[in-house]
């Protein structure tokens, strides 16, 4: 098992606005990491750091010992493997032809039929073999998505990263794919990063969790007993909750927002907002005639 | 899960699939091979075109007698090889040549509408051949300085795009109109200096602005067609990660190709092959945008393919639209260039129109 681990890493597209701050983490056991937090945390852009899609403004992301930063891209893509959102291509090629583009650094000469094969038995475990001659344009969002994932599979590489692999899928499918990734991650033992979105799914799954909260910072890592707890998710995403155990696994029993940021709504009382709305408008018509008349 | 170790030997959709898969490829190779044939009938019958009559068995039996030594007959041999063939090469050549470079801006620009005419590089290429010519004299006096100066100046449009490229919110429609815009400057800048072009070579010169494979002489031929060859190879080459780079950047990135530093190279690649075709044969436009597209609606997008099958398409097509233009007025001529725009122009509108609610919006 490859061992990756991220040094103080920061990066922001303008010095002074991190969009993520000082994470420190390391991954060395096979599993499935489940990356969860609220909307622009920086997860996206995390794991884009971890093969060097973004380059770090400071601190380092070291695979087994080396800096990628010193690193070939084709090295780092034999250790880490990556797929991005789900999105149309330009020129779109059969799902076959799709999922074998994964196979580009196991290619050689004569490698045709392993990488068939590996093609093959990826659309089988997702369930797409009877999409395989399919314009990949023509496709659904979430056959999409599966093909996606099965691109990412057939890497076969030591980590996997996967940035919402479950997004557009019904829950059905949301279910199975986190739970064949589990499977996945643990017969394989590789190290299998998800975004996800959907907390229940995530208790229920994960090997490990990895909460960020903002300001870009890591807030908790641990097994979902240890992160998904009723005052974390409460400070970290704002919302009130009650966690409850369920099958051995915590359950998040979700409740109202907890609103005490500036933008309250109750802080004008609508008429009072409206009004002060008109006063405005009518300061405004006001100054504007008299402009013109000077 | 334990699905994933069981062997797939005896799956019954393997092999449905596999042979759907083989028999796919089977039809690709067969494209190829139908286009080669094609090329072979077409260029035939172009050689027989003209004031002497040579018929298509002459035409090929003149060829062989060439080639082996043995020449029968020197009127023949004469026309077909000396006056006719050049033509005919240098439609092959530039078909190939210019649908490739289509086919491989299309796919690191990730945009349908380019191709080197669209997006301004022959109008640079013709732009600095135009230079090197009025400066060192005579239409094509100089065949080394006519071909570094085009070089050099479908390098502007190529580093424009390249930073249109990178701009976050640019459109495939932005990129073309950019081109576009290019491609009004540079030809009104080539139109002043023909002014003091010789006035003799004024018919020539016109030629050579629409498009047309009436000028090249033997002696243009080895660098065309070795440059033309070295892009199209190189392109096959690269295919694979072509294949990678449609997956869209961060992905390539994360399987180990740099998308920029790659799509710079493709470029200049292109500007190099475009500027060595239209030094010879002026603006043909729309090849490198229609092949492509109609290669694609019959073999998929796969660069493996794609690129081969269109470097043969290419060069059929290049041929088929000299070949209507001698004929279709005769004895009028229209110019080869002429011919594609007739064809290219619709199509283009047919892209820019049919895909537009995407492109707009993107």
């Amino acid at each position: 098992m490859t061992r990756v681990e991220l040094k103080d890493v920061t990066f922001g597209y303008n010095p002074g606005h991190p969009i993520i701050k000082d994470i420190s983490l390391v991954v060395e056991e096979p599993g499935l990491y489940c990356i969860i937090g609220p909307n622009g945390v920086g997860k996206s852009t995390l794991v884009k750091c971890l093969n060097r899609i973004l380059a770090p403004t400071s601190g380092t992301v070291e695979i087994d010992g080396v800096d990628v930063a010193t690193m070939h891209r084709k090295e780092i893509a034999r250790h880490i493997g990556y797929v991005p959102v789900a999105s149309d291509d330009t020129f779109a090629m059969s799902v076959l032809d799709t999922i074998l583009i994964g196979r580009y650094n196991h290619r050689s000469w004569g490698s045709e039929g392993r990488d068939l094969e590996a093609a093959y038995r990826a659309m089988k475990l997702l369930r797409i073999r009877n999409l395989a001659n399919r314009n990949f344009n023509e496709l659904s969002a979430g056959q999409h998505q599966k093909v996606a994932i099965a691109r990412g599979i057939v890497q076969e590489t030591p980590v996997l990263i996967l940035d919402e692999p479950t997004a557009n899928l019904d829950v059905k499918y949301q279910v199975y794919v986190t739970e064949l990734l589990r499977a996945f991650a643990e017969k394989k033992g590789i190290a299998v990063l998800t975004i996800s979105h959907d907390l229940n799914i995530t208790s229920k799954y994960a090997h490990k969790v990895i909460m960020l909260a903002r300001p870009g910072v890591v807030y908790r890592v641990g097994t979902p007993r240890e992160v998904m707890t009723k005052e974390n998710i409460e400070a970290v995403y704002g919302i009130e909750c009650s966690v409850e155990e369920h099958d051995g696994y915590p359950y998040i029993v979700l409740g109202g927002p907890l609103m005490d940021d500036d933008d309250r709504v109750d802080d004008l009382g609508g008429f009072e907002k409206t009004s002060r709305i008109r006063e405005f408008a009518s300061v405004l018509r006001g100054a504007v005639p008299k402009r013109r008349s000077k | 899960m334990e699905e994933w170790d069981q062997p797939v030997d005896s799956d019954a959709s393997l092999e449905s699939t596999l042979s759907y898969y083989l028999r796919n490829r089977l039809w690709k190779f067969a494209f190829i091979g139908i286009c080669f044939v094609a090329i072979f009938l077409v260029a035939g019958y172009t050689i027989t075109i003209g004031s002497m009559n040579i018929s298509f068995v002459e035409t090929y039996e003149t060829i062989w007698n060439h080639l082996t030594g043995n020449i029968v007959n020197d009127g023949f041999d004469f026309v077909v090889w000396d006056l006719r063939m050049p033509r005919v090469l240098a439609g092959i050549i530039g078909g190939a040549g210019l649908a490739v470079c289509g086919a491989v801006m299309q796919n690191t620009m990730k945009n349908p509408l380019a191709d080197p005419y669209t997006t301004g590089v022959s109008s640079g290429a013709s732009l600095g051949a135009t230079i090197a010519m009025t400066v060192v004299g005579g239409l094509m006096a100089s065949t080394n300085v006519t071909v570094i100066g085009a070089f050099l100046f479908s390098l502007i449009p190529v580093g424009m795009m390249i930073a249109i490229s990178k701009m976050k919110d640019a459109s495939p429609t932005t990129m073309i109109m950019a081109g576009i815009g290019i491609m009004y400057i540079f030809n009104a800048i080539t139109t002043v200096l023909m002014i003091w072009s010789d006035p003799q070579q004024m018919q020539a010169v016109y030629r050579w602005q629409v498009g047309t494979l009436d000028i090249v002489k033997w002696e243009h031929l080895p660098i065309m067609g070795l440059v033309t060859l070295a892009g199209v190879v190189i392109s096959m080459l690269i295919s694979g990660r072509l294949n990678v780079l449609s997956t869209g950047d961060e992905s390539a990135k994360a399987m180990g190709i740099d998308a920029d530093r790659m799509r710079i190279w493709c470029l200049v690649m292109v500007g190099l092959v475009s500027a060595v075709i239209v030094s010879f044969t002026g603006l043909i436009g729309f090849v490198g945008l229609v092949a492509p597209h109609i290669t694609r609606l019959f073999i998929g997008s796969d660069n493996k393919f794609l690129i081969p099958a269109c470097a043969v398409f290419g060069s059929m097509l290049l041929i088929v639209a000299d070949a209507l233009g001698r004929t279709i007025l005769s004895p009028n001529v229209i110019q080869v260039g002429v011919v594609m725009s007739f064809v290219g122009g619709p199509i283009f509108l047919l892209l820019l129109l049919g895909s537009r609610k995407r492109m707009w919006s993107s």
